[in-house]
């Protein structure tokens, strides 16, 4: 079965196959002709991680692929090599099975846009980085993918760069992207000195035998925090996830959801033995998490645009993944990725499919009642908000409960603050189905309040995009089954994960505490969905319509001030800094090049006052001349 | 035999005139002729002291009269230069007043 799995080594290859044809041959092809090669390129990839998950089940030990070894100095060797284990077989199933319906959705979704062949260069571009960044074996050519995600999500921000807002969105998510990168390779650095080797499955292996809470440790697992921060829009650097909604919708969906913002899960999934043996960085982890999930949550209230509210909820249940893996339930964490990337994607393909039926509003005040006009889109939203809110028997309930049992039991978090951790985040569950609840309501629920002209054209987008929603809610509904509570039911997915994830110690509590926290966390969510219920459909918001000038509501607007404190600290800073040098540049370079210019240009005017332009005064100069040299050589008996 | 200093008289004064000549006339022509005087007062006196020196039997005096062959030559072939110029400015402006010749001048 080995070479099955061996195979699946083609699949980023494939993704770049097919970017490369669109970025070359794309202007050339008509219409459907892009979207269905990059689509081709996904899904064969899609069936290369099939067959390799299947190929797997049989051994425990993941599969090495190494090509070649492209870099050796002294003692660092680096191979470019894919590990294709059962992690990272997880993760190219979400990377390509979501992302291949996301790419038929946006066959539909860009249809007739002016750059179709470049979207889909840059989508497939960007699948083949994510699948690069999962796969490697090194942390080197793991962030190669890193990187190339970064890009990828700079390009597809700013796709529609004729708008100067869009750009500029895409450069804020690179360069906070970029501050993440530091850690990440301050982390390699450190990993280096520290292993002598950065091989992921040789620095995993070697970390059990190595001081346990040891400063080192410690310290490389908060530089990879740092890195995760970045790529996974967490406190602080989780600034840029909300203005990158500039981007168009699926874009949103892809990488804001699905797939970029948890490859920081992913990379402390990954080297989870690091954190196994540093409880200091584990519980940053965990609480950076629980603290990101409350603020995410807290900001998704006050939002008005229909991407926005789901961007915060994206950093919001990203905190929830954060806080598992932190906790050291890594299949947890990636457990949440799986189910979120349904749901989540599912939420955003509807909110595409609104936009793309409203001509481009995005205002949620210009909605309502849309559930009415477009049942296909409505039903799914309803599907998806029910799956992340946490209701019973929903995909997201059963992996939040287990993020929520998993902080209360870590043995990483006792004496760190696991327990209030636990009600942190079991708050932040119920202000999830709150915020969810409003956004289901205001959009597709109620009166309408879309413009006389936008209600005219309102219709169920075609077949090409409603066809992956429905895959998406079936998804969304039942992938959660792969999860259930594992201390009552068979747990299929804590099986399949263990052995790839590094192994922490959780409490075993009594089954009926287990079934108690569960219902504690279902009061908490019907609490959560009853308050928006009553709130936002019952009294059509009137309860809270006084507090919009209120410091809470401005406050949850601007999320917590972090971007304004962010324009302070460093925006302005950093125009102190240029302007200082513009003045430099401008009064003492500029100035002195001129002066030098015109004092060379004074002096060749002075010299021309010498060429008369009298041949006889050139004469009588000469004579002169000769005369001086005369009476010189005369008097100092030159000439004997 | 007429001593050489006579010679050397005769070429300063040659000279002189020449120089005067090229500082004074505006004419072209005149400008030329005044320089091949001062030219053949140096002629004169190289082959004064070249005479000089051969009396008192130094070979290589004989150079001073080489030098001034040569330097006849080279003033035949500038005349024949010189003149075709002033033929063209000439026949350009109708002149040849060499004070109005500045439009090489900035």
């Amino acid at each position: 079965m080995t070479h099955v799995v061996a195979w699946a080594s083609l699949a980023p290859v494939l993704a770049l196959a097919g970017s490369l044809i669109n970025a070359f041959f794309g202007r050339n092809l008509k219409e459907p002709a892009p979207g269905i090669i990059a689509s081709l390129a996904v899904a064969g990839g899609f069936v290369l991680a099939v067959l390799a998950f299947i190929g797997l089940h049989g051994s425990d030990a993941g599969v090495q692929v190494t090509f070649w070894r492209y870099l050796t100095a002294g003692s660092l060797h680096l191979d470019l090599g894919f590990m294709i284990d059962r992690l990272s077989v997880t993760m190219m199933l979400i990377i390509t099975g979501v992302g291949l319906l996301i790419h038929i959705y946006s066959i539909g979704y860009m249809h007739g846009d002016d750059g179709n062949s470049r979207y889909f260069a840059e989508l497939n571009l960007f699948v083949a980085a994510m699948l690069v960044l999962v796969m490697a074996d090194s942390f080197p050519l793991m962030f190669i993918g890193w990187e190339g995600v970064g890009v990828c999500s700079y390009l597809l921000i700013s796709f529609w760069y004729k708008d100067r807002a869009n750009p500029d969105a895409g450069r804020k998510a690179f360069i906070v992207n970029r501050v993440g990168d530091v850690g990440f390779l301050l982390a390699m650095f450190l990993t280096f000195k520290e292993f002598g080797t950065l091989n992921i499955a040789a620095v995993n292996a070697a970390a059990p035998a190595m001081l346990y809470g040891s400063g080192v440790l410690t310290l490389i697992g908060l530089f990879y925090l740092l890195g995760a921060t970045g790529k996974s829009a967490q406190l602080p650097l989780q600034v840029w996830l909300p203005d990158a909604m500039a981007g168009p919708t699926p874009v949103s969906a892809l990488i804001h959801a699905a797939t970029m913002v948890t490859a920081g899960v992913y990379l402390i999934a990954r080297i989870g033995a690091i954190y196994a043996m540093a409880p200091g960085a584990a519980a940053t982890v965990a609480w950076i998490g629980g603290l990101t999930a409350f603020v995410g949550a807290f900001a998704a209230f006050a939002q008005t645009d229909i991407k926005k509210i789901l961007a915060y909820s994206t950093i919001s249940q990203v905190g929830y993944m954060i806080a598992a893996v932190g906790a050291g339930a890594y299949w947890v964490g990636i457990f949440h990725v799986l189910t979120h990337a349904f749901f989540k994607a599912l939420l955003f393909l509807t909110a595409g499919s609104v936009i793309h039926a409203l001509g481009g509003e995005q205002d949620t005040r210009k909605m309502g009642g849309l559930g009415r006009h477009m049942k296909v889109t409505g039903n799914t939203a309803l599907i998806a908000t029910l799956a992340i809110s946490g209701v019973p028997f929903l995909s997201g309930f059963f992996s939040k409960d287990a993020i929520l049992s998993s902080t209360l039991n870590s043995s990483l978090l006792a004496g760190n603050g696991g327990d209030a951790l636990y009600i942190l985040l079991l708050v932040t569950a119920g202000m999830t189905a709150g915020y969810m609840f409003r956004w289901y309501y205001r959009v597709f629920a109620g009166e309408s309040r879309v413009d006389k002209h936008a209600a005219e054209h309102l219709h169920e987008s075609p077949p090409v995009m409603t066809w992956p929603l429905g895959i998406l809610a079936l998804g969304a509904t039942f992938v959660g089954y792969v999860g259930l509570p594992e201390f009552a039911f068979p747990n299929y997915i804590q099986r399949w994960l263990e052995p790839a994830t590094a192994k922490v110690d959780f409490n075993q509590l009594a089954a009926s505490t287990d079934w108690l926290l569960i219902g504690l966390s279902v009061v908490v969510v019907a609490i959560g969905i009853t308050a928006a219920w009553w709130v936002y459909h019952v009294r059509k918001g009137a309860p809270v319509a006084g507090l919009k000038e209120s410091n809470l509501a401005s406050a949850s607007r601007g999320a917590l001030g972090f971007d304004a404190l962010y324009r302070i600290l460093f925006v302005a800073s950093g125009e102190g800094v240029s302007g200082g040098i513009a003045t430099l540049d401008r009064d003492v370079v500029d100035r002195g090049l001129a002066g030098a210019g015109s004092a060379v240009g004074l002096l060749g005017r002075l010299a021309t006052a010498l060429q008369s332009g009298f041949a006889r005064a050139y004469a009588f100069a000469m004579l002169l001349g000769v005369l001086a040299l005369v009476v010189v050589a005369a008097l100092t008996g030159v000439v004997r | 035999m007429v001593p050489t200093p006579y010679y050397i008289a005769l070429s300063a004064l040659l000279l002189t005139i020449g120089s005067v000549g090229v500082l004074t006339r505006r004419s072209a022509i005149m400008v030329f002729l005044s320089v091949e005087l001062m030219l053949n007062a140096a002629n004169l006196a190289i082959v004064a002291f070249a005479r000089q020196w051969s009396a008192r039997g130094v070979e290589s005096a004989l150079s001073g009269q080489a030098a001034v062959f040569i330097i006849l030559a080279i003033a035949a072939a500038e005349v024949a230069v010189g003149l075709g110029i002033l033929v063209a400015i000439f026949r350009n402006r109708v002149s040849t007043d060499v004070d109005e010749l500045s439009e090489v001048r900035l």
